[in-house]
């Protein structure tokens, strides 16, 4: 990614020289701080700049949403958390906020208004998908033609929030062949990471459960295995190198996947 | 003496009818034991919501076999109901098919149709035993599913072939009489029996009096049995059949990733807050701040939670799609309802004993849900997704997380690193929240 220098503008920055950005990226603690996810914090301001879209992120005034707290049944650390934020985005007057995780995605979407953050929230499939429409970026067909790429649908995107076509759509755009595994859509399984699990070991059993949704993503036979959060993307990953096929099949964000395939 | 029956019928009948009621009232009763919730806004996306859901069946063609066969019950259920209306009035006034004269070809195509629907119960219900005891299909085998639970989910199948055989066995026997003893004026000729008379062929050659006593019999039978039905329904998982319609109507409408803010708790954390807020000398402060956050038992929970588990027939859906579940754990959606609903049966008779709530050393957390279940759960969302009635286990255990969280302080230990992280450094990982934009150096 050393082509040109990127520049990733903090709100502050912009709001001392009295730009306001088009969109704020909220990128999230897993996107700010885990090194898989980082990759597609990095590819998704790539494709920002690319596609020359005004942007900025709240850099060291970003704090956790308050998501795990909240699963966690902790409404009170949640709702300091949520009450911060929605005070300085206030602060800011944000009106659009896009992000790459759909539990950020979730809890600014849905959660905050009752305590008074009202924004337009995208998740970066969304985004994505809309400005491909608009042609904002052209996909270069031959880089993943023909290959299997199966998507795991993320909870908290799907049946939280009933988004399950604009994945689906930016990959049927790279002209790769979109293989369903039998659990899909809104009954897709869990990758064993929502509800906090992500930060707990889980409960005696017999299997984890980000194996047993490795092994109906391997059932498919696929090149690659697609996913827009980073918790699943972090889960199916650990899954693939627990069945040794890291090497075979990357776990990749879409967001990556466009990146890889836009023309320069 | 020739009003014996009738009076023996009413008699019955408002037996059967007053005990029903009573038993309505008892759930309902039970029902109202739980917090406020206001599910009274969007009338009309609740009642289009039902008539999908409820009238419509449409979330049970997810599973297209058992969505079809249940719908064919269902319909059955429904059709067969009409015919209630003229037994009613056929007890009371003691006359034989009162409604035929008035609906005269219409009522031979009523007639026919029940037939037909008796028929087609009666195998649906078959192949629905089949499924449970023969294929055993897993979801009707997990643990929560023994004992009375197993034994209730055949009895109802029972009941069903039961009902219909006793249905086509009148019709059988009154049509024999209408054919072979055509002088008999009580037995006019009418109706269409398209599957009785088949059944007819193994009465012929019986006598007059064998076949008015077969017809009779059936008929009594039938409506006793149908009133017993009604009012075994309470102590069964069968509540379904009503309560689909309000849990239905009632359910929640917001996106499933919306967990419901606690306001109460909004009010606390914003005077927490609030820099000019001296907390040693503060009127403001809400005295209707709850003496409790989340739910133990099952008077915390919310009255759809309980209508929730009172409505859950025990399918096992939820069950079958849930992660946790799926890989061995504890965790199953449909025992966090069957417990919720036996924990408020227990409650409700404790109450009505006693006049008020006696403590009895239970409560729903740890003496019926294990925390190891509650913390299995992903919040996925599949068992939500999955009720065809739109029961939502989720919440409830969210609920008791809360409870577990916010009044025990016993998250797992893990959590409370997580938590303490976040409260610490606004992330749930030990990270320094000024290195948030540290991965801009390595664009």
């Amino acid at each position: 990614m050393s082509e040109k220098m990127i520049q990733v503008p903090t709100l502050s920055e912009l709001t001392s020289k009295g730009i306001t950005p088009e969109i704020l990226f909220w990128v999230g603690c897993s996107g700010s701080f885990d090194e898989r996810a980082k990759r597609i914090t990095k590819a998704f301001v790539y494709l920002l700049d690319k596609m020359n879209i005004s942007f900025a992120v709240l850099g060291a005034e970003e704090s956790c949403t308050g998501d795990p707290a909240k699963r966690s049944g902790n409404d009170f650390l949640f709702q300091m958390q949520a009450l911060a934020n929605i005070e300085i985005l206030n602060g800011y007057g944000i009106k659009r906020i896009v992000t790459t995780c759909p539990h950020c995605f979730n809890t600014l979407k849905n959660e905050y208004p009752d305590l008074g953050g009202n924004y337009q929230v995208l998740h970066h499939t969304e985004f994505l998908n809309n400005l491909l429409d608009e042609g904002k970026l052209k996909i270069d067909k031959g880089t993943f033609k023909g290959k299997r790429i199966t998507y795991h649908d993320p909870c908290y995107l799907g049946r939280a929030n009933n988004i399950y076509e604009a994945p689906r759509e930016l990959i049927k755009k790279l002209d790769a062949e979109l293989i369903e595994m039998k659990s899909c859509k809104s009954k897709g399984l869990c990758c064993g990471a929502g509800g906090a699990q992500m930060f707990k070991e889980p409960e005696q059993g017999k299997k984890d459960i980000n194996i047993k949704r490795t092994e109906e993503a391997l059932e498919v036979k696929p090149n690659i295995i697609a996913a827009s959060c980073p918790f699943c993307n972090t889960m199916m990953t650990d899954g693939i190198k627990n069945k040794e096929k890291d090497n075979e099949i990357p776990v990749m964000d879409i967001a990556e996947l466009i990146m890889k395939a836009k023309k320069i | 003496m020739e009003y014996i029956p009738n009076f023996i019928f009413a008699l019955i009948f408002f037996v059967g009818v007053s005990v029903f009621i009573r038993n309505i009232r008892k759930v309902i009763l039970n029902i109202k034991l739980g917090k406020k919730s206001d599910r009274s806004d969007q009338l009309l996306k609740r009642a289009r919501n039902m008539a999908l859901l409820a009238f419509g069946q449409s979330k049970m063609i997810r599973r297209p076999i058992v969505g079809i066969l249940h719908l064919i019950v269902y319909l059955g259920f429904i059709i067969i109901n009409i015919e209630l209306l003229e037994i009613i009035i056929d007890g009371l006034l003691g006359t034989h098919r009162v409604l035929a004269p008035f609906l005269g070809g219409a009522y031979d195509i009523l007639i026919g149709t029940f037939e037909y629907f008796a028929f087609l119960v009666i195998i649906s219900v078959f192949i629905f035993w089949i499924r449970r005891n023969i294929i055993r299909v897993k979801r009707f085998w997990n643990k929560e599913m023994v004992g009375w639970p197993k034994l209730d989910a055949d009895l109802i199948l029972y009941f069903e072939v039961i009902l219909m055989s006793l249905f086509l066995l009148m019709n059988a026997s009154d049509y024999l009489i209408q054919t072979n003893y055509p002088l008999q004026e009580e037995y006019i000729k009418v109706g269409y029996f398209p599957i009785s008379k088949f059944l007819a062929f193994f009465l012929n050659g019986i006598s007059l009096e064998s076949l008015v006593l077969i017809e009779r019999t059936s008929w009594w039978l039938h409506i006793i049995g149908i009133l017993f039905f009604a009012n075994y329904l309470y102590y069964s998982k069968h509540l379904h059949i009503i309560l689909a319609f309000p849990n239905t109507f009632f359910a929640n409408l917001e996106a499933k990733g919306r967990f419901k803010n606690i306001k109460s708790i909004t009010e606390e954390v914003k005077l927490m807050m609030d820099p000019n807020n001296d907390p040693y000398n503060n009127n403001s402060i809400d005295q209707s701040v709850p003496d409790k956050f989340g739910a133990s038992d099952v008077m915390d929970l919310e009255w759809i939670q309980l209508m929730n588990a009172y409505t859950c027939t025990e399918c096992g859906r939820c069950t079958s799609v849930c992660p946790a579940n799926q890989t061995g754990k504890t965790l199953s959606p449909r025992k966090i309802m069957m417990d919720t609903r036996d924990r408020l049966e227990e409650v409700g008779k404790n109450i009505a004993m006693n006049g008020e709530f006696k403590e009895d050393g239970k409560q729903l957390i740890k003496h019926y849900i294990m925390p190891e279940e509650i913390w299995a759960c992903t919040s996925c969302n599949a068992c939500v997704e999955e009720c065809p009635i739109d029961i939502d286990p989720l919440s409830i255990i969210m609920s008791i997380r809360q409870y577990l969280v916010m009044e025990k302080s016993e998250a797992p230990a893990d959590l409370n690193n997580m938590m303490s992280n976040i409260e610490n450094n606004g992330a749930p990982w030990p990270f320094n929240q000024q290195d948030r934009l540290n991965w801009v150096q390595e664009l």
